[in-house]
Parts: C-alpha cells; sequence; structure tokens
C-alpha cells in the first residue's frame, strides 16, 4: 500500500461532498435552533412552582445526558413507529438530535438564570412587574450572554455529532462518504476531505463565537 | 393552621387614616424571631427613620412592605387599604398574587446595592416600569423620565449604562426609576451604605430635596446620623425586632430615654 493520494478522484468527489455539507450544515442548524429553543423551555420548567413539571423535566434531562445521542437516534427512528410515530429519517434526526443538544443547552441556561442576582429580581418586584417581564425583559437578557461560551460550544458539538445521523440514512457527510468509499472502494479521500470540512468550518465558527459573545455584552452593557 | 385575624379591621377608616400601619406584624425566619409584634404608623408625608444595630430587623420591616417578604402574623395597611391581606366574605386572608400586584403599586424602593437593570441605559432603566407596567406611551415615558433624571442631577448621563456610573450616579438614577413609578410611599434601606464617602452628599441631597419639594411619605433606613437628624420627622430606635424608642430626632438624638439608645448612639459617635 503506501500512502497514495488520487487527486482526479478527489475533484471528482468534491461537489458530492459540498453538497452534502449542506446537509450537515443544515441538519446541524435545524437541530440546534430545537436545542436553543426546547432547552429554554426546559430551563423556565424547572423554575416554575408545580414540583411535577420539575421533577419530569429533571430526570428527563438526566436520562438524556446519561444514554448515548446514538441510541436516542436510533430509538425515535426505529421505536418511534411502534408507537404510530413514524418519522422519516430527517425528522427523526432532527427530533432526536435536538432533543439531546436541548438537555445540554438547559443546563448551560439553568447556570445563566441561577447566575442573575437576586437584587434584579426584587427590583422587579419593586416596580411591580410581572412574571413575564420579569423573565423576557429582565432576567433572560442577563442570563443569555454568560450563557453564549456554553451555547457556542454545543453549536460545535452538533454540528460535530451530525455524523451520527448517518445510521438512520441521513445525507449528510459521513453518510455521503462511507457510500463513496463503498462503491470506489478508496477511503482515503472521502474521509480526509470530510476532516478537512469539518476542520474548516468548527474552527473559525468558534472563533466567530467569541467574537459575537464580545459584541453581545458590549451591546447589553455588560462590558 | 389559618392565623385568626377577626380582631384586625378590614380597612382603616376615621379622621387620621396613616399612609402606613404596621399591626402586631411578627416576622421570624424559622426559630428566629425578627420582628415582634411591630406597631408602627407612618402618616402621609411623614418622612420617619429607622436606626438601630446591625440584625435589629431594620431591612426586614421596608422588605416586608415592600412585599419582598411574606409576614407571619399582623396585617400591614397602606392608606387604609390592607396590603399583606385582601378580604374575602368579609373576612381577612392572605393576599393573593393579583391582590399583591395591585397593592404594591402604592410603593417604590431604593436598594443599598442599586440593583439598576444592568442591560438598559439610565433613561430605559426609568422607562421600563412605567411603559411595560403602568402601559404609559413611550414618549410620555421618557419625557417624565428625562425629568427625574434632571431631578436628580443624572440628565447628562441618561444613555449610559449602569456599567459606566459611579455608585452615587447608580443610585440616583435609582432614585428615578422608582419615582418614575408614582409611588405613594418610598422605601430607602441604606442607599448611601456601598457608596465612597465623597459621593454620599449627592444622593442624600436628591433626599433631602424630596423631603422639601414632595409631598411623599417616607421610610429610611440608615446609619448616617447627621443626616436623621437633619431630615426626619421622626426617628425610630429598633432593637432586636423592636422599636426601643422613637421620637423626634432632636429628641431621641439630644435626649434619649432608654440606656440602650443612649449606648447605641454613643457608640456610633465613637465610630464616626
Ligand atoms: N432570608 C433570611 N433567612 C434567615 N434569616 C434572615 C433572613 N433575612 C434576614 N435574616 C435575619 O433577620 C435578622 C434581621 O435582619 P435585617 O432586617 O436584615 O437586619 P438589619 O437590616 O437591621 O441589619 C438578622 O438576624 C438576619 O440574620
Ligand atoms: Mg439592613
Amino acid at each position: 500500500m503506501g500512502f497514495n493520494w488520487n487527486w482526479e478522484f478527489t475533484w471528482e468527489i468534491l461537489p458530492k461532498l459540498m453538497h452534502a455539507t449542506l446537509n450537515t450544515l443544515m441538519a446541524a442548524g435545524f437541530g440546534y435552533a430545537i436545542a436553543v429553543v426546547l432547552g429554554m423551555v426546559f430551563a423556565l420548567a424547572q423554575r416554575t412552582p408545580y414540583w411535577a413539571l420539575t421533577k419530569v423535566v429533571r430526570e428527563f434531562i438526566e436520562f438524556i445526558r446519561s444514554t448515548p445521542l446514538i441510541l436516542q437516534i436510533f430509538f425515535v427512528y426505529y421505536v418511534g413507529p411502534q408507537f404510530g410515530l413514524k418519522l422519516g429519517p430527517w425528522t427523526a434526526g432532527m427530533i432526536a438530535i435536538g432533543l439531546h443538544y436541548s438537555a445540554y443547552l438547559s443546563e448551560v441556561y439553568r447556570g445563566g438564570l441561577d447566575a442573575v442576582p437576586k437584587g434584579q429580581w426584587e427590583a422587579c418586584t419593586a416596580l411591580n412587574m410581572s412574571t413575564r417581564d420579569t423573565y423576557w425583559r429582565i432576567v433572560i437578557p442577563q442570563a443569555i450572554p454568560p450563557a453564549l461560551a456554553g451555547m457556542g460550544n454545543y453549536l460545535v458539538g452538533i454540528f460535530k455529532d451530525t455524523p451520527m445521523l448517518s445510521v438512520i440514512g441521513v445525507a449528510e457527510l459521513m453518510h455521503t462518504a462511507n457510500a463513496i468509499g463503498s462503491s470506489s472502494y478508496r477511503y482515503l479521500e472521502p474521509y480526509t476531505l470530510v476532516g478537512i470540512i469539518f476542520l474548516a468550518i468548527s474552527l473559525p465558527t468558534a472563533a466567530l463565537i467569541r467574537v459575537f459573545e464580545d459584541r453581545v455584552r458590549r451591546k447589553l452593557g455588560l462590558k | 393552621m389559618m392565623e385568626d385575624l377577626s380582631n384586625y379591621p378590614l380597612e382603616l377608616t376615621g379622621d387620621n387614616v396613616p399612609m402606613v400601619r404596621f399591626l402586631k406584624v411578627t416576622k421570624r425566619y424559622g426559630d428566629l424571631v425578627v420582628l415582634d409584634q411591630l406597631d408602627l404608623d407612618v402618616a402621609e408625608g411623614e418622612m420617619v427613620t429607622i436606626i438601630g444595630p446591625s440584625g435589629s430587623g431594620k431591612t426586614t420591616v421596608l422588605r416586608m412592605l415592600m412585599t419582598l417578604e411574606t409576614i407571619n402574623e399582623g396585617v400591614i395597611y397602606v392608606d387604609g387599604k390592607p396590603l399583606t391581606h385582601m378580604e374575602k366574605n368579609g373576612k381577612l386572608v392572605p393576599a393573593d398574587r393579583k391582590y399583591l400586584r395591585k397593592a404594591r403599586s402604592q410603593i417604590g424602593m431604593c436598594f443599598q446595592h442599586f440593583n439598576l437593570f444592568p442591560h438598559m441605559t439610565a433613561l430605559e432603566n426609568c422607562m421600563e416600569g412605567p411603559v411595560q407596567v403602568l402601559g404609559m406611551k413611550k414618549a410620555e415615558a421618557r419625557e417624565r423620565a428625562e425629568e427625574l433624571l434632571e431631578l436628580v442631577g443624572m440628565s447628562d448621563k441618561r444613555d449610559q449604562h449602569p456599567s459606566r456610573l459611579s455608585g452615587g450616579q447608580q443610585q440616583r438614577v435609582a432614585i428615578a426609576r422608582a419615582l418614575a413609578m408614582r409611588p405613594k410611599v418610598m422605601l430607602f434601606d441604606e442607599v448611601t451604605s456601598a457608596l465612597d464617602p465623597e459621593v454620599i452628599g449627592e444622593v442624600t441631597n436628591v433626599i433631602r430635596s424630596l423631603v422639601e419639594k414632595h409631598n411623599l411619605t417616607m421610610l429610611m433606613v440608615t446609619h448616617q446620623m447627621g443626616f436623621a437628624k437633619d431630615i426626619s420627622d421622626r426617628v425610630c430606635f429598633f432593637f432586636d425586632g423592636k422599636i426601643e424608642e422613637q421620637g423626634a430626632p432632636e429628641d431621641l438624638f439630644g435626649n434619649p430615654q432608654k440606656e440602650r439608645t443612649q449606648q447605641f448612639l454613643s457608640a456610633v459617635k465613637e465610630a464616626d
């Protein structure tokens, strides 16, 4: 064997992989959008006075965090139909990965919410603000900036976890590289390209998140 | 078991209804009795100052009036109506959230650590309550907020966030923010304690001008005896959850009757 890189083959498969990159980005984007919203719902649910709701949400988050993502993906896709939930690979994948990351994001939000000083809540009471305004206008805007670093980590995390969706046939990067490999018996080029593509997206994203975080803090007058 | 409140009036009537009345109010944290059967009246337009050693329950008095703490026994009335309780079938029962929201709109409070909203400018801090809570139009709220910032001498900093303001400036904005809600009663809890000595004057001057020019009812906790003596109509010395002694400032400071008051005042004088 030895190292023999085939450039011609590389150029041939690149468009296919670029196309799959779009799917990967879409999967990460949708999954993250679900996680961002649902994570906040879970975080807020744990602060309601309804202890049963709090407990159920708490247990659910624990459960998700202590089982592998890949199991959750299989579960939604293959076990779902037995409960009358027939989903395509994309939908099942988005639900699974979105739920998975919402559990992690809810913990990040929780930290941010807990970090808002008690005095802020008291000022809201002294101004006679409603609970809703207190959360939306005062507490959440202050809870987000300290949560941004964690949120950014999980954005990169969800992106790197999208290859798991290949197991149920979502045509993202990994799935496409596998398909190229098994039809051409060449694995070096597709997998190397996949690695480069992941790196080329992850690294600048992480840097951008830091810049964004800084700007948000400035904009909110917290810096 | 529900407390028997049949001895407490459903509302205060007559000629001299106080703006604030604490009627046999007890506050406990677990076994610790913080306030013991407190009776305290504040007349409309009166400035009452609370002094006393740390831990004597001064802050708790204000926090109960702001409804930041519930009470264990007794009833607090504001402007003749119960604050901590509401009437149900001719009886007083603990106030629910809806009732509290209505009742507490008459009270405003300034805190030791200002508690301004850090993501809003000084002006936005003063507009938040009027717009979101009182439903005022933005233009009107802005005009009013600008007037109040002018009153506290903060007009030039109205577009700054709190992180760009000194402690004294933040406290002045906090006073304007509370006034923007047009409370009948203003509470000040050690509003100068977190400030550098050289900026204390800018805050006390604002409070002084409120006393002189506005007919607000005020309840103030402070460690600044000179200031308390200057501007109070009445001073209450708290000790161990009770009012040990109260009276006009010249009497209480000039000729204290109780031994504990004398001890406290001489200890404070020495520290100064
Ligand atoms: N949330 C709380 N839990 C338990 N004890 C408290 C709480 N808040 C205040 N206390 C206690 O109540 C007493 C009175 O407190 P406070 O009203 O703050 O006193 P002051 O303002 O006169 O210094 C103190 O002994 C304090 O430790
Ligand atoms: Mg205190």
